[in-house]
């Protein structure tokens, strides 16, 4: 037996450690945990429920128009309020941008170094050594994919900002929908963007997508985890939000049915906290505690109706019917590949479908006491806000995020978190250069900085 | 071109209008100044304490020059969780090695706050014989063999939101931290690519560059951001917004552009194309050492809320987002 600790994981989103037993080859036992805590909810207590949107974007750089959605959503249906086509609209798109941003930069930045070797000079070295397989040339033009997709990922960025002032942390989203729309050359700009990106997407992306899944296609066998999804579903096609391009749903050991929120609970029986050990987020109220015996990360454990459950854009297609080719490490790569080319059209579709000149925000009158849920997708999966207002201020807010999920820690009854099993049982051929692990984890394009929370009232 | 003299590089720096970004007349100078990272010339160490590395991503933005040349002619990254190969230990033993080679020659970027609380154990970095080594002993030590020490973004400058109350965290500023060490501040909410390459480049060609009181570069930071509005002349006749889809200067929904100094309203950011303002949405005073509690409730009128750095004061509440009570 072998225990070996990567700490810090990188290239993902913030501070992530990993620790497995390794015994004949495979691992045996896994733990992953967060390992940077800034206590968000605490700090959103008691102040106006309008600036939630700005604060809970800055949870994470990576993914902030995905919370900015979230929390206005929260806040609309605290109020009571829906927005108006355009608010609709414009925060689909910025959204859906996001989602093609972050995707292409999981792809070329997060995960290709651990496919491909760059070139000799840091940050590309040091590296692990060992299982790479694919030509001279065939890993030098990835690598040159790799230069190109730091233009395209930036081009996303300046397409959501014709819309919210600037990324990361647009200004554009807030309750009751968005500031305004833009003018039209905006637009026409943003049209412009996006033919640049869905060329990328279709022809450059997807290529290298395929290529990295035929070289290791063994990888469609690994990091398979709990085998359950869970969507909460976005971009809404109506005002009402009642019809979702991404629907909402839940695949629980290999049935699908409807999502039931109030069976969502957090555990925090090995998290750091104090407090109830479970609850669900509309009523948890828990504390940092670094005394807890059987903790070892920051992240809770959510789970749906006691069952662990994997979030992300392999889901939102299962689900929605458009991939089902299997659950694995190498199907989260496809499948994210496969989302950012289903997003182009509706993109170019919700351009084209703004209003100019009519309103791009309901009226947002705050109440005194309301409590309110906005549930939606980041890049990562389901993305959940929880809202309790109390005399106009907020009184309780809960943000459990794609991560939370993800990455989430043993239970109480001793169940792993989906990336804790997709690690369970993986071959790992050198345990110096546990190439397999990292490839496994960096498959869910963990996002810590979001996953980590707290909150008391 | 490569022998720019520091007030022609200041001009570039501070001139936006001709070209986006740090104009690529500033490139070979760039390229020049660090002359490629196998020339040793100073290694960068890049820290993520607590923060939500947006400032990283901001400077994958960056336009002129564009991040891959930053990363392969610009600056020899040895250290930075987001984007280096190298995992574990293998990352950790980078800081280690850049702290023993090039002692006293690395420049050294803190992104986020540095939190003492809990004995430092909200944000740990690596473990070595089974205890959590902390994030602030790796700042501590590199600090200590840096040669220039940079806070970029408004938590490393400030604070920000991890220290905002009731900073759960005990979240300190990088120079809370570090006393008596000098720093250059970068602060924004992300910072901008452009003040992050231009001081850096600042720094190793020129030295350290001409401070403000909170220790932000005058050539990035110099400005009110009222008086470079694009609404200014609104506000000068008196025309405000009554809600953000109106045209008309933002005051009264809660823009701090006039207590907020930085340079947005002519930069712009992402390559140029729009800011806050521009997407009719109130500055939120960002770069300022009291963002976000001071500058906060970001929806209500500057000479509305109570005294700097408490909570939001009794009835501050407009209650009506997009529209005036």
């Amino acid at each position: 037996m072998r225990r070996i600790v990567v700490d810090p994981v990188t290239r993902l989103e913030g501070h992530f450690k990993v620790s497995v037993d390794v015994d004949g080859g495979k691992v045996q036992r896994a733990e992953v945990a967060g390992t940077l805590y800034r206590g968000f909810e605490k700090i959103l207590a008691g102040r106006d429920p309008r600036d939630a949107v700005f604060y809970t974007q800055r949870i994470c750089g990576v993914c902030p128009a995905d919370h900015a959605v979230a929390s206005s959503l929260a806040i609309d249906d605290a109020c009571g309020i829906q927005a108006p086509v355009n608010g609709r609209l414009v925060r689909n798109i910025i959204l859906a941008t996001n989602f093609l941003q972050s995707h292409i930069t999981h792809f070329y930045q997060l995960s290709l170094p651990d496919y491909v070797t760059g070139p000799e000079i840091a940050p590309f070295v040091p590296h692990y050594t060992g299982d790479y397989r694919l030509s001279a040339a065939d890993g030098e033009r990835l690598m040159k994919h790799y230069f190109a997709a730091l233009n395209v990922r930036r081009k996303c960025q300046e397409l959501i900002a014709h819309f919210g002032g600037k990324m990361p942390h647009q200004a554009a989203i807030i309750a009751g929908g968005v500031t305004r729309i833009p003018e039209g050359d905006r637009i026409a700009a943003a049209r412009s963007l996006l033919a640049e990106i869905n060329e990328f997407v279709n022809e450059t992306y997807q290529e290298d997508v395929e290529l990295i899944a035929a070289a290791y296609s063994d990888y469609f066998g690994y990091g398979r985890g709990c085998g359950n999804l869970l969507v909460y579903g976005t971009f809404p096609e109506d005002d009402a939000g009642n019809k979702l391009l991404f629907p909402r749903g839940v695949y629980l050991n290999g049935a699908y049915e409807n999502l039931a929120v109030d069976r969502i609970e957090e555990d925090v029986s090995h998290a750091w906290y104090t407090g109830a050990a479970s609850g669900h987020p509309a009523n948890t109220t828990t504390e940092a505690d670094l005394g807890r015996k059987e903790g070892y990360s920051w992240v809770k454990a959510p789970r749906y109706k006691g069952a662990s459950c994997e979030v992300g854009p392999l889901g939102r297609l299962w689900i929605a019917g458009h991939y089902r080719g299997g659950i694995s490490a190498m199907d989260r790569i496809k499948a994210r590949m496969l989302e950012a080319k289903l997003l182009i059209g509706p993109l170019d579709r919700w351009l084209t479908s703004l209003e100019p000149g009519g309103e791009a925000a309901a009226l947002v009158k705050i109440p005194d006491d309301a409590v309110g849920v906005g549930l939606s997708e980041a890049a990562r999966g389901a993305l959940g806000h929880w809202l309790k207002i109390g005399r106009g201020c907020i009184e309780r807010y809960e943000a459990v995020v794609p991560t939370t999920w993800n990455a989430s820690p043993r239970d109480a009854a001793g169940q792993t978190g989906p990336i804790e099993a997709a690690l369970t049982g993986l071959p790992v051929a050198d345990p110096d250069n546990p190439l397999e692990v990292i490839r496994v984890i960096h498959s869910f394009d963990p996002c810590l900085a979001c996953a980590v929370h707290v909150f008391k009232p | 071109m490569g022998s720019l003299s520091r007030r022609d590089f200041l001009k570039l720096c501070v001139s936006t209008g001709a070209a986006f970004g740090l104009s690529e007349m500033l490139l070979p100078d760039i390229i020049q100044a660090f002359s490629g990272p196998q020339a040793g010339n100073p290694p960068v160490i890049w820290l993520q304490g607590g923060s939500c590395s947006g400032c990283s991503i901001s400077l994958l933005n960056s336009v002129a020059p564009e991040i891959g040349e930053v990363l392969t002619k610009v600056v020899s990254l040895k250290f930075h969780q987001t984007l280096m190969s190298a995992n574990g230990d293998m990352a950790l033993e980078a800081i280690r090695d850049v702290q023993r080679r090039f002692d006293g020659e690395y420049i050294l970027i803190v992104e986020g706050t540095v939190p003492v609380g809990g004995e430092g154990r909200f944000a740990t970095l690596g473990e070595q014989s089974g205890r959590e080594l902390l994030f602030a002993d790796w700042v501590k030590s590199s600090v200590r063999h840096a040669k220039a020490v940079v806070a970029v973004g408004s938590c490393a400058s400030f604070g920000g939101i991890p220290a905002s109350g009731p900073n759960p965290t005990q979240s300190l500023s990088l120079g809370d931290f570090m006393s008596s060490r000098s720093l250059i501040n970068l602060p924004g909410c992300p910072s901008h690519p452009d003040w992050i390459l231009g001081s850096v480049v600042h720094l190793v060609k020129y030295g350290v560059p001409k401070l403000d009181k909170f220790l932000r570069p005058t050539m990035f930071y110099g400005r009110c951001i009222h008086d470079a509005c694009e609404r200014r002349k609104d506000f000068d006749d008196g025309v405000f917004a009554t809600k953000f889809s109106e045209r008309g200067c933002l005051y009264k929904l809660g823009c701090k552009g006039p207590m907020t100094f930085a340079d947005c309203p002519k930069r712009k950011f992402n390559g140029g194309t729009n800011w806050c303002v521009g997407a009719s949405s109130p500055c939120l005073g960002c770069v300022e050492p009291g963002f976000p509690d001071v500058t906060s409730p970001f929806f209500v009128r500057m000479d509305q809320y109570g005294p700097a750095g408490t909570a939001p004061p009794e009835g501050h509440k407009t209650r009506l987002l997009g529209g005036e009570v």
